[in-house]
Protein backbone atom coordinates (compact mmCIF):
# COMPACT_ATOMS: atom_id res chain seq x y z
CA UNK A 1 0.00 0.00 0.00
CA UNK A 2 1.05 3.63 -0.68
CA UNK A 3 1.75 5.85 2.42
CA UNK A 4 -1.32 7.58 3.91
CA UNK A 5 -1.94 9.22 6.75
CA UNK A 6 -4.05 8.38 9.55
CA UNK A 7 -7.06 10.88 10.88
CA UNK A 8 -8.79 9.96 13.66
CA UNK A 9 -11.95 12.01 14.47
CA UNK A 10 -14.25 11.68 17.57
CA UNK A 11 -17.19 12.93 16.37
CA UNK A 12 -19.28 12.88 12.93
CA UNK A 13 -19.12 16.88 12.64
CA UNK A 14 -15.43 16.41 12.96
CA UNK A 15 -15.15 13.46 10.12
CA UNK A 16 -17.20 15.25 7.50
CA UNK A 17 -15.39 18.32 7.94
CA UNK A 18 -12.36 16.28 7.33
CA UNK A 19 -13.75 15.77 3.80
CA UNK A 20 -13.62 18.98 2.93
CA UNK A 21 -10.42 18.86 0.33
CA UNK A 22 -9.62 23.06 1.38
CA UNK A 23 -7.07 21.97 3.86
CA UNK A 24 -5.60 19.36 1.89
CA UNK A 25 -2.04 20.35 0.75
CA UNK A 26 -1.97 21.23 -3.48
CA UNK A 27 -1.70 18.34 -5.48
CA UNK A 28 -2.98 15.43 -3.03
CA UNK A 29 -5.74 13.15 -3.14
CA UNK A 30 -8.73 13.55 -1.07
CA UNK A 31 -9.39 11.25 1.94
CA UNK A 32 -11.17 8.43 2.40
CA UNK A 33 -13.57 7.52 5.08
CA UNK A 34 -12.16 4.26 6.22
CA UNK A 35 -14.23 1.73 8.74
CA UNK A 36 -14.50 -1.72 8.21
CA UNK A 37 -11.69 -1.44 6.12
CA UNK A 38 -12.63 -4.90 4.26
CA UNK A 39 -13.07 -3.34 0.91
CA UNK A 40 -11.34 -0.12 0.97
CA UNK A 41 -7.93 -2.07 1.98
CA UNK A 42 -8.23 -4.13 -0.93
CA UNK A 43 -8.47 -1.12 -2.91
CA UNK A 44 -5.47 0.41 -1.29
CA UNK A 45 -3.59 -2.48 -1.97
CA UNK A 46 -4.57 -2.84 -5.71
CA UNK A 47 -3.83 0.84 -6.25
CA UNK A 48 -7.39 1.96 -6.96
CA UNK A 49 -7.55 4.74 -4.32
CA UNK A 50 -4.84 6.83 -3.41
CA UNK A 51 -6.11 8.90 -0.42
CA UNK A 52 -3.69 10.94 1.42
CA UNK A 53 -5.35 10.11 4.48
CA UNK A 54 -7.98 7.71 6.14
CA UNK A 55 -10.54 9.12 8.43
CA UNK A 56 -10.96 6.17 11.09
CA UNK A 57 -14.60 6.42 12.00
CA UNK A 58 -13.83 3.69 14.26
CA UNK A 59 -13.63 5.96 17.39
CA UNK A 60 -16.46 8.12 16.89
CA UNK A 61 -18.99 7.08 19.79
CA UNK A 62 -22.76 6.02 18.79
CA UNK A 63 -22.51 4.85 15.42
CA UNK A 64 -22.22 1.19 16.19
CA UNK A 65 -25.82 1.00 17.95
CA UNK A 66 -29.01 -0.87 17.03
CA UNK A 67 -31.78 1.12 18.95
CA UNK A 68 -36.05 1.09 18.69
CA UNK A 69 -37.29 4.66 17.72
CA UNK A 70 -40.20 6.20 18.78
CA UNK A 71 -42.64 6.21 15.55
CA UNK A 72 -45.86 7.94 16.30
CA UNK A 73 -47.43 4.77 18.47
CA UNK A 74 -47.24 2.78 15.31
CA UNK A 75 -46.06 -0.58 16.98
CA UNK A 76 -43.35 -2.35 16.60
CA UNK A 77 -41.27 0.58 16.60
CA UNK A 78 -39.34 1.65 13.98
CA UNK A 79 -35.62 0.24 14.04
CA UNK A 80 -32.53 2.25 13.33
CA UNK A 81 -29.04 0.51 12.82
CA UNK A 82 -25.80 2.61 12.93
CA UNK A 83 -23.89 2.42 10.06
CA UNK A 84 -20.83 1.10 12.23
CA UNK A 85 -22.96 -2.07 13.45
CA UNK A 86 -20.50 -5.11 11.59
CA UNK A 87 -22.32 -7.68 9.84
CA UNK A 88 -21.56 -10.34 12.48
CA UNK A 89 -23.76 -8.42 14.66
CA UNK A 90 -26.57 -7.58 12.50
CA UNK A 91 -26.50 -11.55 11.90
CA UNK A 92 -26.65 -12.27 15.26
CA UNK A 93 -29.44 -9.44 16.62
CA UNK A 94 -32.32 -11.18 18.12
CA UNK A 95 -34.42 -8.32 17.35
CA UNK A 96 -33.43 -8.22 13.65
CA UNK A 97 -33.68 -11.96 13.53
CA UNK A 98 -37.15 -11.92 14.60
CA UNK A 99 -38.44 -9.14 12.57
CA UNK A 100 -35.70 -9.01 9.41
CA UNK A 101 -34.99 -12.37 8.63
CA UNK A 102 -34.20 -11.64 5.43
CA UNK A 103 -31.53 -8.76 6.76
CA UNK A 104 -30.00 -11.53 8.79
CA UNK A 105 -30.04 -13.66 6.08
CA UNK A 106 -28.37 -11.22 3.66
CA UNK A 107 -25.52 -10.41 6.00
CA UNK A 108 -24.98 -14.21 6.85
CA UNK A 109 -24.61 -14.26 3.43
CA UNK A 110 -21.40 -11.97 3.41
CA UNK A 111 -17.93 -12.90 2.94
CA UNK A 112 -16.72 -14.95 5.59
CA UNK A 113 -16.66 -14.69 9.10
CA UNK A 114 -13.68 -13.04 9.40
CA UNK A 115 -14.71 -10.31 7.44
CA UNK A 116 -17.87 -10.12 8.64
CA UNK A 117 -16.81 -9.81 12.10
CA UNK A 118 -15.28 -6.45 10.96
CA UNK A 119 -17.19 -4.98 7.90
CA UNK A 120 -19.89 -2.88 8.10
CA UNK A 121 -23.05 -1.85 7.27
CA UNK A 122 -22.11 1.19 5.81
CA UNK A 123 -19.58 -0.05 4.05
CA UNK A 124 -20.86 -3.06 2.69
CA UNK A 125 -23.50 -0.14 1.26
CA UNK A 126 -20.84 1.57 -0.24
CA UNK A 127 -18.20 -1.06 -1.62
CA UNK A 128 -16.94 -0.69 -4.89
CA UNK A 129 -17.85 -2.82 -7.89
CA UNK A 130 -16.17 -6.25 -8.58
CA UNK A 131 -16.07 -5.68 -12.05
CA UNK A 132 -12.65 -7.08 -13.14
CA UNK A 133 -11.30 -4.50 -15.23
CA UNK A 134 -12.44 -1.97 -12.48
CA UNK A 135 -10.34 -4.12 -10.24
CA UNK A 136 -7.11 -4.15 -12.37
CA UNK A 137 -5.42 -0.77 -11.92
CA UNK A 138 -3.59 -1.20 -15.58
CA UNK A 139 -7.52 -1.20 -17.30
CA UNK A 140 -8.19 2.45 -17.35
CA UNK A 141 -12.03 1.74 -17.65
CA UNK A 142 -14.86 4.08 -17.58
CA UNK A 143 -15.48 3.46 -13.87
CA UNK A 144 -11.65 5.00 -13.34
CA UNK A 145 -12.02 7.84 -15.80
CA UNK A 146 -11.35 6.27 -18.89
CA UNK A 147 -13.62 6.27 -22.20
CA UNK A 148 -14.71 2.69 -22.26
CA UNK A 149 -16.70 0.09 -20.39
CA UNK A 150 -14.11 -3.26 -21.37
CA UNK A 151 -16.70 -5.16 -19.82
CA UNK A 152 -19.62 -4.17 -22.56
CA UNK A 153 -17.46 -6.55 -25.56
CA UNK A 154 -14.65 -8.20 -23.15
CA UNK A 155 -15.54 -10.94 -20.36
CA UNK A 156 -18.80 -9.99 -18.86
CA UNK A 157 -19.60 -12.99 -17.25
CA UNK A 158 -20.51 -11.35 -13.34
CA UNK A 159 -22.01 -8.28 -15.67
CA UNK A 160 -25.10 -5.84 -15.82
CA UNK A 161 -28.60 -8.08 -17.55
CA UNK A 162 -30.42 -5.00 -16.42
CA UNK A 163 -29.94 -1.41 -15.86
CA UNK A 164 -26.59 -1.23 -17.70
CA UNK A 165 -24.68 0.97 -19.65
CA UNK A 166 -22.82 2.63 -20.30
CA UNK A 167 -20.87 0.95 -17.46
CA UNK A 168 -22.10 -2.32 -17.08
CA UNK A 169 -21.11 -3.58 -13.15
CA UNK A 170 -23.40 -4.70 -10.98
CA UNK A 171 -23.46 -3.74 -7.48
CA UNK A 172 -21.93 -6.18 -4.87
CA UNK A 173 -23.73 -5.23 -2.17
CA UNK A 174 -26.11 -8.17 -0.48
CA UNK A 175 -27.46 -5.83 1.81
CA UNK A 176 -28.52 -3.34 -0.23
CA UNK A 177 -31.36 -5.45 -2.02
CA UNK A 178 -32.36 -6.59 1.26
CA UNK A 179 -32.69 -3.58 2.56
CA UNK A 180 -34.53 -1.82 -0.33
CA UNK A 181 -37.14 -4.93 0.09
CA UNK A 182 -37.43 -3.42 4.02
CA UNK A 183 -38.30 0.06 2.79
CA UNK A 184 -35.22 1.22 4.63
CA UNK A 185 -34.29 4.83 4.30
CA UNK A 186 -30.68 5.75 4.81
CA UNK A 187 -29.76 8.69 7.25
CA UNK A 188 -26.92 11.12 5.55
CA UNK A 189 -24.48 13.58 7.46
CA UNK A 190 -22.53 16.60 6.27
CA UNK A 191 -21.43 19.59 7.57
CA UNK A 192 -25.02 21.53 6.95
CA UNK A 193 -26.76 18.84 8.76
CA UNK A 194 -28.33 15.54 8.46
CA UNK A 195 -30.84 14.60 5.49
CA UNK A 196 -33.00 11.54 5.12
CA UNK A 197 -33.21 9.05 1.52
CA UNK A 198 -35.33 6.13 1.06
CA UNK A 199 -32.65 3.53 0.09
CA UNK A 200 -33.86 2.55 -2.96
CA UNK A 201 -33.13 6.71 -4.10
CA UNK A 202 -29.21 5.72 -2.63
CA UNK A 203 -28.08 4.38 -5.49
CA UNK A 204 -27.67 5.72 -9.06
CA UNK A 205 -27.48 3.76 -12.50
CA UNK A 206 -24.46 5.28 -14.48
CA UNK A 207 -26.96 6.33 -17.11
CA UNK A 208 -28.49 8.76 -14.22
CA UNK A 209 -25.98 10.15 -11.86
CA UNK A 210 -21.96 10.05 -12.49
CA UNK A 211 -20.62 7.02 -13.85
CA UNK A 212 -17.66 7.17 -11.57
CA UNK A 213 -20.10 6.82 -8.40
CA UNK A 214 -22.79 4.45 -7.59
CA UNK A 215 -25.20 6.43 -4.98
CA UNK A 216 -25.62 10.18 -4.69
CA UNK A 217 -23.50 10.66 -1.37
CA UNK A 218 -22.30 14.15 -1.82
CA UNK A 219 -18.29 15.34 -1.26
CA UNK A 220 -18.43 15.84 2.28
CA UNK A 221 -21.24 13.36 3.36
CA UNK A 222 -21.67 9.86 5.23
CA UNK A 223 -24.08 7.18 5.99
CA UNK A 224 -24.97 7.93 9.68
CA UNK A 225 -27.35 4.95 9.75
CA UNK A 226 -30.20 2.95 8.22
CA UNK A 227 -33.76 3.05 9.84
CA UNK A 228 -36.60 -0.08 9.22
CA UNK A 229 -39.69 1.67 9.24
CA UNK A 230 -42.10 0.88 11.80
CA UNK A 231 -45.09 -1.50 11.22
CA UNK A 232 -42.90 -3.54 9.20
CA UNK A 233 -43.72 -1.22 6.46
CA UNK A 234 -45.58 -1.53 2.92
CA UNK A 235 -48.69 0.20 4.23
CA UNK A 236 -48.66 2.66 1.96
CA UNK A 237 -49.59 0.03 -0.28
CA UNK A 238 -52.81 -0.66 1.18
CA UNK A 239 -55.79 0.23 2.70
CA UNK A 240 -57.94 -1.02 5.41
CA UNK A 241 -60.40 -1.74 3.62
CA UNK A 242 -58.92 -4.00 1.25
CA UNK A 243 -57.91 -5.86 3.73
CA UNK A 244 -61.03 -5.64 5.92
CA UNK A 245 -59.43 -3.46 8.31
CA UNK A 246 -56.38 -6.51 9.16
CA UNK A 247 -52.72 -6.47 8.50
CA UNK A 248 -52.02 -10.08 7.42
CA UNK A 249 -49.07 -11.31 8.04
CA UNK A 250 -45.65 -10.22 6.30
CA UNK A 251 -43.20 -12.80 4.93
CA UNK A 252 -39.96 -12.30 4.10
CA UNK A 253 -37.16 -14.22 2.18
CA UNK A 254 -33.75 -13.63 1.10
CA UNK A 255 -32.18 -16.35 -1.46
CA UNK A 256 -28.26 -15.94 -2.62
CA UNK A 257 -26.81 -17.81 -6.00
CA UNK A 258 -22.95 -17.90 -6.02
CA UNK A 259 -20.41 -19.85 -7.92
CA UNK A 260 -18.97 -20.38 -4.65
CA UNK A 261 -20.51 -22.18 -1.60
CA UNK A 262 -17.89 -21.12 1.05
CA UNK A 263 -18.08 -18.05 0.00
CA UNK A 264 -18.26 -15.60 -2.66
CA UNK A 265 -20.02 -12.63 -4.22
CA UNK A 266 -24.04 -13.00 -5.92
CA UNK A 267 -24.26 -14.02 -9.50
CA UNK A 268 -27.82 -13.19 -8.66
CA UNK A 269 -29.79 -12.76 -5.11
CA UNK A 270 -33.71 -12.54 -4.67
CA UNK A 271 -34.92 -10.43 -1.57
CA UNK A 272 -38.74 -10.92 -1.49
CA UNK A 273 -41.04 -9.87 1.02
CA UNK A 274 -45.51 -10.04 0.77
CA UNK A 275 -48.07 -9.38 2.87
CA UNK A 276 -50.46 -11.95 2.79
CA UNK A 277 -54.28 -11.93 4.38
CA UNK A 278 -56.24 -14.81 3.28
CA UNK A 279 -54.25 -16.24 1.22
CA UNK A 280 -53.97 -13.54 -0.94
CA UNK A 281 -50.68 -11.63 -1.59
CA UNK A 282 -51.71 -7.72 -0.87
CA UNK A 283 -48.67 -6.17 -1.12
CA UNK A 284 -44.89 -7.38 -2.32
CA UNK A 285 -41.71 -6.35 -2.66
CA UNK A 286 -39.18 -7.98 -4.87
CA UNK A 287 -35.52 -6.96 -5.48
CA UNK A 288 -32.95 -8.41 -6.99
CA UNK A 289 -28.72 -8.13 -6.56
CA UNK A 290 -25.89 -9.23 -9.02
CA UNK A 291 -28.08 -8.51 -12.09
CA UNK A 292 -28.04 -4.40 -12.38
CA UNK A 293 -25.54 -1.60 -11.37
CA UNK A 294 -28.31 -0.82 -8.44
CA UNK A 295 -29.76 -2.98 -6.29
CA UNK A 296 -32.80 -3.64 -9.19
CA UNK A 297 -36.28 -3.36 -7.66
CA UNK A 298 -38.85 -5.07 -10.10
CA UNK A 299 -41.91 -2.39 -9.93
CA UNK A 300 -43.79 -4.47 -12.70
CA UNK A 301 -43.68 -7.62 -10.84
CA UNK A 302 -44.29 -6.15 -7.46
CA UNK A 303 -47.94 -4.42 -8.99
CA UNK A 304 -48.66 -8.10 -10.52
CA UNK A 305 -48.33 -10.03 -7.28
CA UNK A 306 -50.30 -7.11 -5.74
CA UNK A 307 -53.55 -9.07 -5.29
CA UNK A 308 -52.40 -12.64 -6.44
CA UNK A 309 -53.48 -15.92 -4.63
CA UNK A 310 -50.00 -17.14 -2.17
CA UNK A 311 -49.25 -20.02 -4.85
CA UNK A 312 -46.78 -21.11 -6.98
CA UNK A 313 -48.05 -20.11 -10.49
CA UNK A 314 -47.90 -16.11 -9.04
CA UNK A 315 -44.47 -15.85 -8.58
CA UNK A 316 -43.86 -18.02 -11.93
CA UNK A 317 -45.75 -14.59 -13.80
CA UNK A 318 -44.16 -12.53 -11.69
CA UNK A 319 -40.39 -14.05 -12.82
CA UNK A 320 -41.36 -13.12 -16.22
CA UNK A 321 -42.46 -9.62 -15.96
CA UNK A 322 -39.00 -8.95 -13.64
CA UNK A 323 -37.03 -10.38 -16.31
CA UNK A 324 -38.76 -9.04 -19.25
CA UNK A 325 -36.53 -6.40 -19.49
CA UNK A 326 -33.63 -8.17 -19.57
CA UNK A 327 -30.27 -7.64 -22.41
CA UNK A 328 -27.40 -9.63 -21.58
CA UNK A 329 -24.25 -9.03 -22.84
CA UNK A 330 -22.37 -11.63 -24.48
CA UNK A 331 -21.75 -14.28 -21.62
CA UNK A 332 -23.93 -12.99 -19.25
CA UNK A 333 -27.11 -14.56 -20.70
CA UNK A 334 -27.35 -17.24 -17.72
CA UNK A 335 -28.12 -14.50 -15.43
CA UNK A 336 -31.84 -14.18 -16.87
CA UNK A 337 -32.90 -18.32 -15.99
CA UNK A 338 -31.01 -18.31 -12.85
CA UNK A 339 -33.19 -15.05 -11.85
CA UNK A 340 -36.46 -16.43 -12.85
CA UNK A 341 -35.57 -19.90 -11.10
CA UNK A 342 -34.64 -18.00 -8.22
CA UNK A 343 -37.57 -15.93 -7.78
CA UNK A 344 -39.78 -18.94 -8.20
CA UNK A 345 -38.03 -20.99 -5.51
CA UNK A 346 -38.52 -17.58 -3.46
CA UNK A 347 -42.05 -18.09 -3.86
CA UNK A 348 -42.52 -21.44 -2.91
CA UNK A 349 -40.43 -20.75 -0.16
CA UNK A 350 -43.31 -18.01 1.14
CA UNK A 351 -45.75 -20.06 -0.44
CA UNK A 352 -44.63 -23.07 1.83
CA UNK A 353 -44.16 -21.19 4.68
CA UNK A 354 -47.14 -22.31 7.62
CA UNK A 355 -49.04 -20.07 9.97
CA UNK B 1 6.45 6.08 11.59
CA UNK B 2 5.09 5.49 14.62
CA UNK B 3 5.05 4.17 18.26
CA UNK B 4 2.61 1.33 18.30
CA UNK B 5 1.80 -0.56 21.48
CA UNK B 6 -0.30 -4.07 20.72
CA UNK B 7 -1.24 -6.67 22.81
CA UNK B 8 0.41 -10.10 21.57
CA UNK B 9 -0.63 -13.50 23.20
CA UNK B 10 -1.01 -11.74 26.41
CA UNK B 11 1.86 -9.59 26.33
CA UNK B 12 2.71 -5.81 25.66
CA UNK B 13 4.82 -5.32 22.52
CA UNK B 14 5.95 -2.09 21.56
CA UNK B 15 7.16 -1.53 17.81
CA UNK B 16 7.31 1.56 15.58
CA UNK B 17 5.32 0.92 11.93
CA UNK B 18 4.02 3.21 9.31
CA UNK B 19 0.13 4.23 9.41
CA UNK B 20 -0.43 1.57 6.56
CA UNK B 21 1.44 -1.55 8.07
CA UNK B 22 -1.12 -4.37 8.25
CA UNK B 23 -1.22 -6.59 11.08
CA UNK B 24 -0.30 -9.36 9.20
CA UNK B 25 2.78 -7.22 8.23
CA UNK B 26 3.65 -6.04 11.85
CA UNK B 27 2.96 -10.23 13.33
CA UNK B 28 5.52 -11.64 10.77
CA UNK B 29 8.45 -9.05 9.80
CA UNK B 30 8.54 -6.82 13.79
CA UNK B 31 7.48 -9.16 15.97
CA UNK B 32 8.73 -12.77 14.02
CA UNK B 33 5.37 -14.60 15.03
CA UNK B 34 5.60 -16.42 11.43
CA UNK B 35 2.89 -18.98 12.62
CA UNK B 36 0.35 -16.02 11.16
CA UNK B 37 0.76 -17.07 7.14
CA UNK B 38 0.52 -14.93 4.12
CA UNK B 39 -1.48 -16.22 1.66
CA UNK B 40 -3.79 -14.34 -0.90
CA UNK B 41 -3.24 -10.94 0.92
CA UNK B 42 -6.29 -9.98 -0.25
CA UNK B 43 -9.03 -11.65 2.00
CA UNK B 44 -9.95 -14.61 -0.26
CA UNK B 45 -7.82 -17.31 1.58
CA UNK B 46 -8.04 -17.03 5.10
CA UNK B 47 -4.28 -18.14 6.09
CA UNK B 48 -4.03 -15.15 7.94
CA UNK B 49 -6.92 -15.55 10.46
CA UNK B 50 -5.60 -14.11 14.14
CA UNK B 51 -8.29 -13.54 16.76
CA UNK B 52 -8.75 -10.24 18.27
CA UNK B 53 -10.85 -9.96 21.00
CA UNK B 54 -11.23 -14.09 20.17
CA UNK B 55 -13.09 -13.37 17.36
CA UNK B 56 -11.42 -14.56 13.86
CA UNK B 57 -10.04 -11.64 11.76
CA UNK B 58 -8.08 -11.32 8.31
CA UNK B 59 -4.55 -10.02 9.97
CA UNK B 60 -4.51 -8.74 6.02
CA UNK B 61 -7.36 -6.48 6.08
CA UNK B 62 -6.32 -5.02 9.72
CA UNK B 63 -4.35 -1.93 9.99
CA UNK B 64 -1.75 -2.32 13.13
CA UNK B 65 -2.43 1.01 14.38
CA UNK B 66 -6.19 0.64 14.78
CA UNK B 67 -5.96 -3.23 17.23
CA UNK B 68 -3.69 -1.10 19.74
CA UNK B 69 -5.68 -1.97 23.60
CA UNK B 70 -7.19 -5.20 21.56
CA UNK B 71 -6.26 -8.85 22.47
CA UNK B 72 -4.23 -10.13 19.72
CA UNK B 73 -4.00 -14.16 19.33
CA UNK B 74 -1.65 -15.46 17.15
CA UNK B 75 -1.57 -19.29 16.91
CA UNK B 76 1.97 -18.96 18.85
CA UNK B 77 -0.28 -18.16 21.91
CA UNK B 78 -2.78 -20.67 22.57
CA UNK B 79 -0.58 -23.61 23.72
CA UNK B 80 0.90 -20.83 26.17
CA UNK B 81 -2.46 -19.64 27.14
CA UNK B 82 -3.71 -23.21 27.85
CA UNK B 83 -0.85 -24.06 30.05
CA UNK B 84 -1.35 -21.24 31.55
CA UNK B 85 -4.89 -21.73 32.09
CA UNK B 86 -4.30 -25.28 33.32
CA UNK B 87 -1.14 -24.32 35.73
CA UNK B 88 -3.87 -22.27 37.71
CA UNK B 89 -6.55 -25.31 37.64
CA UNK B 90 -7.20 -29.09 38.51
CA UNK B 91 -6.73 -30.39 34.53
CA UNK B 92 -2.83 -29.37 35.88
CA UNK B 93 -1.62 -33.06 36.14
CA UNK B 94 -2.70 -33.71 32.31
CA UNK B 95 0.79 -32.02 31.48
CA UNK B 96 -0.80 -30.75 28.34
CA UNK B 97 1.78 -29.39 25.58
CA UNK B 98 -0.27 -28.48 23.00
CA UNK B 99 -4.07 -26.34 22.95
CA UNK B 100 -6.56 -29.45 22.54
CA UNK B 101 -7.54 -27.99 19.19
CA UNK B 102 -3.85 -28.63 18.38
CA UNK B 103 -3.56 -31.72 19.64
CA UNK B 104 -7.11 -32.96 18.02
CA UNK B 105 -5.64 -31.53 14.55
CA UNK B 106 -2.90 -33.51 15.16
CA UNK B 107 -4.38 -36.94 16.50
CA UNK B 108 -7.00 -36.69 13.26
CA UNK B 109 -4.12 -36.04 10.54
CA UNK B 110 -5.67 -32.42 9.85
CA UNK B 111 -2.90 -31.09 7.71
CA UNK B 112 -0.97 -32.12 5.02
CA UNK B 113 1.25 -28.82 3.82
CA UNK B 114 0.35 -27.43 7.16
CA UNK B 115 -0.19 -23.65 5.25
CA UNK B 116 -4.15 -23.00 6.12
CA UNK B 117 -3.24 -24.98 9.53
CA UNK B 118 -2.69 -22.07 11.85
CA UNK B 119 -5.76 -19.95 10.37
CA UNK B 120 -7.67 -23.15 10.46
CA UNK B 121 -6.90 -23.80 14.13
CA UNK B 122 -7.82 -20.35 15.20
CA UNK B 123 -11.42 -20.45 13.29
CA UNK B 124 -11.56 -23.59 15.03
CA UNK B 125 -10.66 -22.45 18.22
CA UNK B 126 -12.89 -19.29 18.06
CA UNK B 127 -15.64 -21.70 17.26
CA UNK B 128 -15.24 -23.98 19.78
CA UNK B 129 -15.54 -21.15 22.69
CA UNK B 130 -18.77 -20.19 21.76
CA UNK B 131 -20.31 -23.60 21.03
CA UNK B 132 -19.09 -26.76 22.62
CA UNK B 133 -21.18 -28.85 20.98
CA UNK B 134 -21.19 -27.88 17.09
CA UNK B 135 -22.93 -29.96 14.63
CA UNK B 136 -21.20 -30.25 11.30
CA UNK B 137 -23.02 -27.88 9.35
CA UNK B 138 -21.45 -25.70 12.25
CA UNK B 139 -17.85 -26.51 11.95
CA UNK B 140 -18.22 -26.04 7.81
CA UNK B 141 -19.86 -22.47 8.16
CA UNK B 142 -17.33 -21.75 10.91
CA UNK B 143 -14.03 -22.50 8.70
CA UNK B 144 -15.74 -21.68 5.53
CA UNK B 145 -13.22 -18.47 5.35
CA UNK B 146 -10.30 -20.44 5.59
CA UNK B 147 -9.12 -22.29 2.05
CA UNK B 148 -7.44 -25.75 2.38
CA UNK B 149 -5.71 -25.59 -0.96
CA UNK B 150 -4.53 -29.87 -0.46
CA UNK B 151 -8.57 -30.09 0.20
CA UNK B 152 -7.87 -31.82 3.11
CA UNK B 153 -11.36 -30.55 4.26
CA UNK B 154 -12.88 -34.04 6.23
CA UNK B 155 -9.90 -34.54 8.42
CA UNK B 156 -10.24 -31.33 9.89
CA UNK B 157 -13.72 -31.04 10.39
CA UNK B 158 -13.37 -34.24 11.85
CA UNK B 159 -10.36 -33.16 14.40
CA UNK B 160 -12.58 -30.05 15.27
CA UNK B 161 -15.52 -33.02 16.39
CA UNK B 162 -12.54 -34.78 17.86
CA UNK B 163 -11.54 -31.57 20.06
CA UNK B 164 -15.03 -31.12 21.04
CA UNK B 165 -15.79 -34.78 21.95
CA UNK B 166 -12.26 -34.43 24.01
CA UNK B 167 -13.52 -31.73 25.60
CA UNK B 168 -16.87 -32.74 26.89
CA UNK B 169 -15.07 -36.44 27.73
CA UNK B 170 -17.41 -38.10 25.09
CA UNK B 171 -15.86 -41.05 22.87
CA UNK B 172 -14.56 -39.76 19.20
CA UNK B 173 -16.81 -40.27 15.98
CA UNK B 174 -15.01 -43.11 13.55
CA UNK B 175 -13.24 -40.84 11.23
CA UNK B 176 -13.77 -40.88 7.12
CA UNK B 177 -11.78 -43.80 6.75
CA UNK B 178 -13.07 -45.70 9.47
CA UNK B 179 -17.14 -46.31 8.77
CA UNK B 180 -18.22 -48.63 6.66
CA UNK B 181 -18.28 -47.87 2.80
CA UNK B 182 -21.35 -45.78 1.79
CA UNK B 183 -22.33 -44.55 -2.00
CA UNK B 184 -19.88 -42.26 -3.53
CA UNK B 185 -22.43 -39.75 -3.51
CA UNK B 186 -21.90 -38.35 -0.33
CA UNK B 187 -21.70 -34.60 0.62
CA UNK B 188 -19.20 -32.63 -1.37
CA UNK B 189 -16.55 -30.42 0.44
CA UNK B 190 -16.23 -27.00 -0.63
Amino acid sequence: MRPFEMWEPSEVAQAVALLDSAHLAPGSRAPRLLAGGQDLLGELKDDLARPAALINLKGIAGLDEIEEVASGGQSPHALRIGSLVTLARIADNATLQERYPLLCAAAVSVGSPQIRSQATLGGNLCQRPRCIYYRNAAALCLKKGGRECFAEGGVNRHNAILGGGPSWIVHPSDLAPALVALDASVELTSPTGTRELSLADFFTLPADGDVLRENRLGPQEMITSLTLPAGGGMTGAMTEKATGGRSGDVRQVYMKFRERESFDFALVSVSMRVRVVDDRIRAARLVLGGVAPIPWRCLGAERLLADKPLEPQSFAAAAQVALAAAEPLEQNAYKVPLATTLIMRAGAALTAETR
Amino acid sequence: MEVLSLKVNGDTRCLAAAPQATLLEVLREELGLTGCKQGCDKGDCGACTVLLDGQPVLACLTLAALVQGREITTIEGLAPAHRRRCAESPCASKQDKLHPVQDAFDEAGALQCGFCQSGMILSATALLQRDDDPKRETIREALSGNLCRCTGYTQIIEAVERASDEHAGREHRPRAWEQPATEPAGEGES
